[in-house]
């Protein structure tokens, strides 16, 4: 965790004050509320609730690929989003990956044949999920 | 075994932290024992 992040936790009780003022700040009003918060101090990915570990584990990649994205760095996003697919197929993160994996690819080559792609493959995986929905209009 | 994780309690000292790695926050409201 210390390799890939720096991990800050604020307890609702013993760090009262630190709570209050944060959990104003990025709207946490409810246990466990897990962020991925790039040095800037936005907000890239949002984790409410408790998850088993392999779904945890995913949506921590979800929020690392994101920031990545948030800063430009669609190539690094791209392989981290298709990564997510492999590791994690039958998780919540492993559609939403593949969603941005294909934004991912577009906003680096600018090609709409990524998008469309992309469209395509949610129709043999994922069908069912809202960001197939989502995808759908691509093509 | 579990992963041991050393964490900041401190936002802003994380923050600067997270600045000077290059990495981000994961930034974590908790209920559980400490």
């Amino acid at each position: 965790m210390n390799a890939r992040f720096v991990p800050v936790r604020i307890h609702v009780k013993d760090h009262a004050a630190e709570f209050q003022r944060l959990g104003g700040i990025f709207d946490a009003r409810w246990t466990p509320t897990t962020l991925v918060v790039d040095p800037s101090s936005s907000e890239r990915h949002r984790i409410e609730g408790f998850l088993p570990k392999d779904d945890f584990a995913s949506q921590l990649e979800l929020g690392l690929a994101k920031a990545a994205f948030g800063r430009g760095g669609f190539d690094e996003a791209e392989r981290s989003f298709e990564a997510i697919v492999r590791k994690y197929p039958r998780t919540d993160a492993a559609p939403e990956a593949q969603y941005w994996a294909g934004v991912a690819r577009y906003k680096r080559t600018q090609d709409p044949q990524a998008l469309a792609e992309t469209a395509r493959r949610f129709r043999e995986q994922y069908a069912d999920s809202t960001w197939a929905k989502k995808a759908s209009v691509w093509g | 075994m579990a992963e041991l994780i050393s964490w900041f309690h401190d936002f802003d000292a994380g923050v600067e932290a997270a600045r000077a790695a290059g990495k981000p926050v994961l930034l974590d409201f908790s209920a559980a024992p400490m």
